[in-house]
C-alpha cells in the first residue's frame, strides 16, 4: 500500500505492507533510527513518538493507520545539527541516561508532559514517565532531567514548544 | 573546606556520551545498515525435551524472499562447540540443537529472508518433528540421583560439584556455644536489557575478514567466534564503535553470532539477527542465578559468627556456559563484611531443562551476599538481639585492614563502621524506627531493612583456574593507547564497546588529570578488535580501575617523554624539568620552557632534536595486568579473587498493607563508598539503576516456569520490570576509603545497589513480617505471595 | 515479533464496516489496537483483514441522552478522561479510567475497543456493570443493545455477535449526592490487576445510603455486581462490620481465577477487601463532595 506520512513536519510518501509498525517504517523507511524496539508488544515504550503531540508507542500503531497525523520524532525535537533543545540540554547536564535505548522515549514524553503542564510535581513526572521503562538508571537522573528542563523552560519566559 | 585533591577527578563533569543518545544520535545494531543484508528469525523447540527426529525445510524454503534455512547438523559440521568454561567435555553447547533439544525455546534451525517478517513466516512453515523426552526443571531434583539427565554422555546433572574447606571449620563449630541453619532460596531473574542482543556480521572473502557489529559485553569475543568458525581471531573485525543497549553481564551473543558468521560466508551476504522479546527471553541464553543456599553458622552468645558452613546449588540450565563460574566469584567475599574465621563452602552446578544462564551483575555476588545477610539476621533474630548491633560485632575494623578472608583474598580497605554511621546520622535512624512503630500502631505491617555488603571490584578470573583446574588462566589485563598528532590534538583509544558506563568520559578525565589539560581536548575512540589492544572489556565491575588505571599510565609515559624531549633541547638536566599544563620549564630559571606546541613539533618533525633512543612522533601505550593478580590458586583454593572492595550499606523503610501483601518502600537510604570517585554522575547512576535491579530481583521479577518446563514469563507483560512508580526516591550518603591498589584510590561501582539492595528489601519485609512469625526467606518476594502468608499466619491466630 | 500478513481496509461509513466484517471470517475490527496489536506481534490473532474504524465518522463522542452520558465506541480513553461531561457526570467512570494502561495506552484506545476485548481486568467494563450500562452494536442493517450484565459472558468473551460493530456505550446519570471510589490492586501500578472493586453511592438527606452501586473485577472471568450487598445496605448508615458482612455474602459463591501473578485465595481476599473500601470511601466521598 502507499501511504503518506507526516514527520517531523516533512510529508514522506512510502509503500508497505500493512503489518508493517509505524515503529519499523519510521527506522526502516524513513531511516529515523531515534525510536528503538525493546519488547515490540507496547509494554517498555522504548518506541515512543508523538502523534499530534500526545506519546503513544509506534509499535502498536500499524503504519497505515498514521497518516493524517502529525508525528514527531526525536529528531524533529533537535534544534538543529550538534544543537540540542533545552529538555535535551537538562538530560545531559543531570546524566539523565546510561545506555541511551530509552533516552528518545523518554525525552519525548517528557516533552508531551510539559507542553501541557510547565510546572510538574515530582509525582506528575513519574507519571509521564511510568510507561517508559529504563534499565540503567533507575529512574532519579531522568526524573531530575526534566524538572530541571521545566524550570529552565519557565525561566526563559517564553511557552513550551508546540 | 579542604581544596580538591584533585583537578577534573570527581569533579562534576557532564558525561560526554550523553550527547548523541539524547538525539537519538546513538549506534545500536539495529541501526547498522549493511546494503544486502538479510534477516534471520529462530525456530525453537517447544518441548522441555526431546529428540529432534525430522526437520522438513520445504515450505519454508518455497516461501517468497526466503533464502536458507539452517540446521543445527549444517551448523555443526562445519564449526566447533561453543566454548565452556568447567572441564565438561561431555556437556557440548552448540548455537542450534542437534540431534536433541535440551528447553523449550532452545533454537532448533535459523531461517534467512529478505525481511524479518518473511523470515518470522518462513519460521513458522518449518514442520519439525520431535519425540518428547522426560525432562526435570528442579535443581535439587536434578542432583539426586534417578532423575532425567539432561546431557547422556555427560552420566549426570552435575556440572560441578566442588567443596572447599578454610580454617578449622569443625573445631569452630564445636567450640562455639550455638549454631542455626538455614535455607535460603534466589530466584531466576536477570537482568534483562531493554534492547535485545543483536548482530550483524558481513564476510568479505577478498580481505577474508568477517566483520561484526554486535551489542556485545563479552571478554574474549572475536577469539570465541574465531575458534567456533574455525577463522583465525585476526579474521574477526569486532567493530566496538556500537553502542550497547544495556548489558549488565548478559549480552555474550556467542551462539547468536556463530550462527550469523556461518550464514554470511555461506550465503555470501551480511546476516543480520536480532533476537526479538520472545527469542530472548526464552533462547537468548540470559538468564541469570537460581541457587539454593544451605547454610549452617556456628556463634557466640554476643552473636560473633565464627564459622560457616555454606552449600550452594544452582540451575544452570540446560547447557553450560560461562554461569557456572558466578559460583566461584563470590569466593573472593565468602564471609561478607563479617569477621568470620573459617568456612566451608561447596559449590554446585546442576543441568536442567530450562534456558541457560549467562553472566548477570555481579556474577554470583548478589545472591551471595542475600545469602550472607539473612544469616546474619537470623542469628541477631535467634539470639533476641539488635540486628544493626549484631552485625557492628561482626563486621572487619577499619583499622584491621589489608583483611586476609579464610579463602584466601584480602580485602584492600574500608571503614564500614564509618558508612554505617553515616548513613544512620543522615537517616535519623531513631526517628526512622519510630516511624516504623507507628505504621505498626495504624494498622500496617512495617520494617526497617538493613543490608551490609561487598562489591568485590576490577575483576580478574581466578574463578576460572579455581573451578577448573585445567585453565590456568592468570592473566586479566586492559589497555590505553594515546596518541597526540600533528596539531597537537590528544587522541586516545579504548578496545571495547560500552553500554552507557561513561568510559570515554572516564577515560578522558583521568588523561586530562595526568596531562594536567582540559578533558574536553581528549577524543576518545574506539578501534576495532583487530586494531585493538588487549581488553577484557566491562565485566567485573573492573573499567575504573583497569581501564582508568592503563589511560592514567599511558598519560603518565607521554608525559615523561614530553619532559624528555623538553630537557633535552633544553639542554638541562630532566631533573630540572617541570611540566606543568602542557608546557615544561626549567625549574631553576622558569623562563626557559617549551611550550606544547613546541614539543609536539620537535616529537613530529624535528628528529634532530629528539634525545636519542626516543621514538619520534607522540603515540604512547599501555597494556596492565590487575593489581594483585597472577598468583594461581593453592591446593586447597585460596586465590585472591578480585583486588578492590567497594562497601554498600542499606537502610530502608517499608510498610506492607496487610490486606494486599504489597510492600512499599517509604525511605531509602544507602551509604556507599567506592573509594576516590572519578564522575560523580556516572557513580551516581549507577548506584540507583544497580538498586533499581535489585528492587526487581527482590519483589517483581521472575522467569517462572510451569510443571510442563514452559516458561510463563515469556514477555514484559508477565515479566514485570520495576517502573518509575516502582523505584523509591534514594538518598545516597557517599563515603571514600580509597584503595591502596589504584593510581587514584579509584574502586570498582558497576555493581553497586544491586549487590545490596536485595538484603536490604528481604530485611525490610521480614522485620515487617516478624510480628506475625513469618520469615520469607525466597526471592522474589511478590505481593500475593505475602498476602497469602499473611492471611494464613492471622488465621492461625484466630 | 512481526504480524502474520493482513489486508487493511478504512471504511467511511458503519455499513461499510459491517459489510468487510461480514464478508470474511477472518476480518477483524482495529481501532486503537493497544490489545490487539500486541497479540497480533505474537501472532496469537492472525486476521485476515483489519477493519480500521478509528476515525470512522460519528463514532467518537461524547453526549448527554436524557438521563445518561452516551460515549461513542471510538472515543478515545484520554479524551474520555477529559472530557466535562464525563468528569461532572460520570465520576466514578472519571476515577477509574486513570487506572487504565499508560497515558500512551490510553491516547490510542478506545472505550469500545476495551469493552469489546472484556478483558477481566479491564476497569471500564468494571464500572460498565457497576453502573448498569448499555451497550449498543450494529450487525448488518440492524441495531440493538444489550445491558452491560448481559455483554460479558467469559474471559476476553462477550455476547457481541462476531460481525457486530459495537457503536456506543450509554452510562445512566445519577442525579443525586453521589460519591464515588475505585481501587485496583496489581504487582506495579499499571499492570492488569488481580483484584478491582468499584462503588458509587448516592446518600440521602440524613446522610444514609439512598441508593448503591457496586462492582468487583479481575478476580473472576468477568465483572460482578454486588446486587445483594447493595440491597443489604440501601437506607443504612453501615458499620465497616455491616459493609465486611454484605461484601462477603455478595461473593461468598465467586471462583476466583488463579495464575502466575496471584493464587485464586488471594484474589477472593482482596477483591473483598476492597470492596469493602470502595464503599466505605465512596461513602466519605459523597459527604465530602456535598458539604453544605
Amino acid at each position: 500500500m502507499s501511504i503518506e506520512l507526516a514527520v517531523n513536519g516533512q510529508i514522506h510518501r512510502v509503500d508497505v505492507e500493512p503489518r508493517m509498525t509505524l515503529l519499523d517504517c519510521l527506522r526502516d523507511k524513513l531511516l529515523l533510527t531515534g525510536a528503538h524496539a525493546g519488547c515490540e508488544h507496547g509494554v517498555c515504550g522504548a518506541c515512543t513518538v508523538l502523534l499530534d503531540g500526545v506519546a503513544v508507542r509506534s509499535c502498536l500503531m500499524f503504519c497505515v493507520q498514521a497518516d493524517g497525523y502529525a508525528i514527531t520524532t526525536i529528531e524533529g525535537l533537535t534544534p538543529a545539527p550538534g544543537e540540542l533543545s533545552v529538555l535535551q540540554d537538562a538530560f545531559c547536564e543531570t546524566h539523565g541516561m546510561q545506555c541511551g535505548y530509552c533516552t528518545p522515549a523518554m525525552i519525548l514524553a517528557a516533552h508531551a508532559l510539559l507542553a501541557g503542564n510547565p510546572a510538574p510535581t515530582r509525582d506528575e513526572i513519574v507519571e509521564a514517565i511510568s510507561g517508559n521503562i529504563c534499565r540503567c538508571t533507575g529512574y532519579a537522573q531522568i526524573v531530575e532531567a526534566i524538572a530541571l528542563a521545566a524550570e529552565r523552560l519557565r525561566g526563559a519566559n517564553r511557552p513550551a514548544e508546540p | 573546606m579542604t581544596a580538591p585533591r584533585f583537578r577534573y577527578v570527581s569533579s562534576d563533569r557532564r558525561v560526554r556520551e550523553d550527547r548523541r543518545f539524547v538525539a537519538g544520535k546513538g549506534r545500536f545494531v539495529a541501526d547498522i545498515a549493511l546494503p544486502g543484508t538479510r534477516h534471520v528469525a529462530l525456530v525453537t523447540c517447544p518441548h522441555p525435551a526431546a529428540r529432534i527426529v525430522a526437520i522438513d525445510k520445504r515450505a519454508a524454503l518455497a516461501m517468497p524472499g526466503v533464502h536458507y534455512v539452517l540446521d543445527g547438523a549444517e551448523l555443526a559440521a562445519a564449526t566447533l562447540p561453543l566454548m565452556a568454561g568447567l572441564d565438561t567435555p561431555n556437556v557440548p553447547r552448540r548455537p542450534l540443537a542437534v540431534d536433541v533439544a535440551r528447553y523449550a525455546g532452545e533454537w532448533v534451525a535459523a531461517v534467512v529472508a529478505d525481511s524479518r517478517a518473511a523470515a518470522e513466516d518462513a519460521a513458522e512453515a518449518v514442520a519439525i518433528d520431535y519425540e518428547p523426552l522426560p525432562f526435570v526443571l528442579d535443581g535439587e531434583q536434578a542432583f539426586a540421583p534417578g532423575s532425567p539427565v539432561v546431557h547422556e554422555a555427560h552420566g549426570s546433572n552435575v556440572l560441578l560439584d566442588r567443596s572447599f574447606v578454610w580454617g578449622e571449620v569443625d573445631k569452630d563449630f564445636a567450640e562455639s556455644p550455638h549454631r542455626l541453619s538455614l535455607r535460603v532460596a534466589w530466584g531466576r531473574s536477570s537482568t534483562v536489557p531493554v534492547e535485545t542482543f543483536g548482530v550483524v556480521a558481513s564476510w568479505d572473502p577478498w580481505r577474508e575478514i568477517l566483520d561484526v557489529y554486535a551489542s556485545i559485553q563479552m571478554p574474549k569475543y572475536p577469539d570465541q567466534i574465531a575458534a567456533a568458525l574455525k577463522l583465525p581471531a585476526s579474521g574477526v573485525r569486532v567493530h566496538h564503535d556500537v553502542d550497547v543497549g544495556g548489558s549488565y553481564g548478559v549480552k555474550r551473543g556467542i551462539k547468536h553470532t556463530v550462527v550469523a558468521g556461518y550464514l554470511t560466508r555461506r550465503l555470501g551476504f551480511p546476516i543480520r539477527l536480532i533476537e526479538d522479546r520472545l527469542e530472548n527471553m526464552r533462547g537468548g541464553d540470559a538468564h541469570g542465578p537460581e541457587r539454593l543456599f544451605d547454610i549452617e553458622v556456628a556463634f557466640d552468645a554476643a552473636g560473633v559468627i565464627r564459622a560457616m558452613k555454606m552449600r550452594a546449588l544452582d540451575n544452570v540450565g540446560a547447557y553450560a556456559g560461562r554461569s557456572p563460574f558466578q559460583l566461584g566469584k563470590p569466593v573472593g567475599a565468602i564471609v561478607g563484611p563479617y569477621r568470620i574465621k573459617s568456612v566451608a563452602y561447596r559449590a554446585i552446578a546442576v543441568t536442567t531443562n530450562k534456558t541457560v544462564q549467562e553472566a548477570v551483575r555481579a556474577f554470583g555476588q548478589s545472591p551471595t551476599n542475600y545469602a550472607i545477610e539473612r544469616t546474619i539476621e537470623e542469628v541477631a533474630t535467634t539470639l533476641g538481639l539488635d540486628r544493626l548491633e549484631v552485625r557492628r560485632r561482626n563486621l572487619i575494623r577499619h583499622e584491621e585492614f589489608p583483611y586476609l578472608i579464610p579463602s584466601g583474598s584480602t580485602y584492600d580497605s574500608g571503614d564500614y563502621h564509618a558508612v554505617i554511621d553515616k548513613v544512620l546520622r543522615h537517616a535519623d535512624y531513631d526517628k526512622l524506627v519510630a516511624e516504623r512503630d507507628r505504621l505498626r500502631h495504624e494498622g500496617l505491617l512495617a520494617g526497617i531493612g538493613l543490608a551490609a555488603c561487598l562489591e568485590p571490584s576490577g575483576g580478574n578470573s581466578s574463578f576460572e583456574p579455581l573451578l577448573n583446574p585445567k585453565n590456568a588462566t592468570t592473566t586479566w589485563m586492559d589497555s590505553c593507547r594515546i596518541s597526540v598528532d600533528l596539531g597537537g590534538a590528544i587522541s586516545a583509544a579504548i578496545h571495547t564497546t560500552s553500554a552507557g558506563q561513561g568510559h570515554e568520559t572516564m577515560v578522558a578525565t583521568v588523561i586530562g588529570e595526568v596531562l594536567e589539560l582540559d578533558p574536553e581536548r581528549v577524543r576518545v575512540v574506539r578501534p576495532d578488535s583487530i586494531a585493538s589492544l588487549p581488553s577484557n572489556t566491562p565485566v567485573g565491575s573492573r573499567m575504573a580501575i583497569m581501564l582508568g588505571g592503563a589511560a592514567f599510565h599511558a598519560a603518565e609515559k607521554l608525559k615523561a617523554r614530553l619532559v624528555a624531549i623538553a630537557a633535552h633541547d633544553l639542554g638541562i638536566p630532566p631533573e630540572r624539568a617541570v611540566y606543568r599544563d602542557g608546557n615544561v620549564a626549567d625549574s631553576a630559571a622558569p623562563s626557559a620552557r617549551r611550550t606544547w606546541s613546541e614539543l609536539v613539533t620537535i616529537a613530529h618533525r624535528h628528529f634532530h632534536k629528539l634525545p636519542p633512543g626516543v621514538e619520534p612522533g607522540l603515540s604512547v601505550a599501555h597494556i596492565m595486568q590487575v593489581p594483585t593478580g597472577g598468583g594461581l590458586p593453592t591446593a586447597d583454593g585460596r586465590v585472591q579473587m578480585y583486588p578492590c572492595y567497594s562497601f554498600e550499606f542499606h537502610l530502608l523503610l517499608l510498610a506492607i498493607d496487610p490486606d494486599l501483601g504489597k510492600p512499599e518502600i517509604r525511605r531509602y537510604v544507602v551509604g556507599h563508598d567506592c573509594g576516590t570517585v572519578i564522575n560523580p554522575k556516572i557513580v551516581r547512576g549507577m548506584t540507583l539503576g544497580g538498586i533499581a535491579h535489585g528492587i526487581g530481583a527482590a519483589l517483581y521479577e521472575e522467569f517462572a516456569y510451569d510443571a510442563q518446563g514452559q516458561l510463563m514469563a515469556q514477555n514484559f507483560m508477565d515479566y514485570l520490570l520495576p517502573s518509575a512508580h516502582e523505584i523509591p526516591e534514594i538518598e545516597i550518603v557517599h563515603h571514600e576509603t580509597p584503595s591502596p591498589h589504584t593510581v587514584f584510590g579509584q574502586k570498582g561501582s558497576g555493581e553497586s545497589g544491586y549487590l545490596g539492595a536485595p538484603a536490604a528489601v528481604a530485611s525490610g519485609v521480614n522485620d515487617a513480617l516478624r510480628p506475625l512469625g513469618i520469615t520469607v526467606n525466597s526471592l522474589p518476594m511478590k505481593a500475593a505471595r505475602l498476602g497469602d502468608l499473611i492471611a494464613a499466619a492471622r488465621e492461625k491466630v484466630k | 515479533m512481526k504480524a502474520a500478513p493482513f489486508a487493511y481496509s478504512r471504511p467511511e461509513t458503519l455499513d461499510e464496516a459491517c459489510a468487510l466484517l461480514a464478508a470474511d471470517d477472518g476480518a477483524r475490527l482495529i481501532a486503537g489496537g493497544q490489545t490487539l496489536a500486541p497479540l497480533m506481534a505474537m501472532r496469537l490473532a492472525r486476521p485476515t483483514r483489519l477493519v480500521d474504524i478509528a476515525r470512522l465518522p460519528g463514532l467518537a463522542f461524547v453526549r448527554q441522552d436524557g438521563d445518561t452520558i452516551a460515549i461513542g465506541a471510538a472515543t478515545t480513553q484520554r479524551a474520555a478522561e477529559a472530557h466535562a461531561l464525563v468528569r461532572g457526570k460520570l465520576p466514578l467512570l472519571a476515577r477509574a479510567l486513570p487506572w487504565v494502561g499508560h497515558a500512551a495506552t490510553r491516547a490510542r484506545g478506545t472505550v469500545g475497543g476495551s469493552l469489546a476485548n472484556a478483558d477481566p481486568a479491564a476497569e471500564i467494563a468494571l464500572v460498565a456493570v457497576t453502573l448498569g450500562a448499555r451497550l449498543r452494536y450494529r450487525d448488518g442493517a440492524s441495531e440493538a443493545e444489550l445491558a452491560a450484565a448481559d455483554f460479558f459472558v467469559g474471559p476476553m468473551v462477550t455476547a457481541l455477535p462476531l460481525t457486530a460493530v459495537l457503536t456506543a456505550v450509554r452510562f445512566p446519570v445519577w442525579d443525586a449526592r453521589v460519591g464515588v471510589a475505585f481501587h485496583e490492586m496489581s504487582a506495579r501500578r499499571s499492570d492488569f490487576a488481580f483484584a478491582a472493586a468499584a462503588a458509587q453511592v448516592a446518600l440521602g438527606p440524613d446522610g444514609a445510603c439512598a441508593r448503591l452501586a457496586i462492582g468487583v473485577g479481575a478476580a473472576t472471568e468477568f465483572p460482578l455486581r454486588l446486587a445483594t450487598a447493595e440491597r443489604a445496605l440501601t437506607g443504612t448508615r453501615p458499620t465497616q462490620a455491616a459493609i465486611r458482612a454484605a461484601v462477603a455474602e455478595a461473593l461468598a459463591d465467586m471462583t476466583p481465577m488463579a495464575d502466575l501473578h496471584a493464587s485464586a485465595d488471594y484474589r477472593r481476599r482482596v477483591v473483598q477487601s476492597l470492596a469493602a473500601r470502595a464503599i466505605t470511601d465512596a461513602i466519605a466521598d459523597g459527604g465530602a463532595r456535598h458539604v453544605h
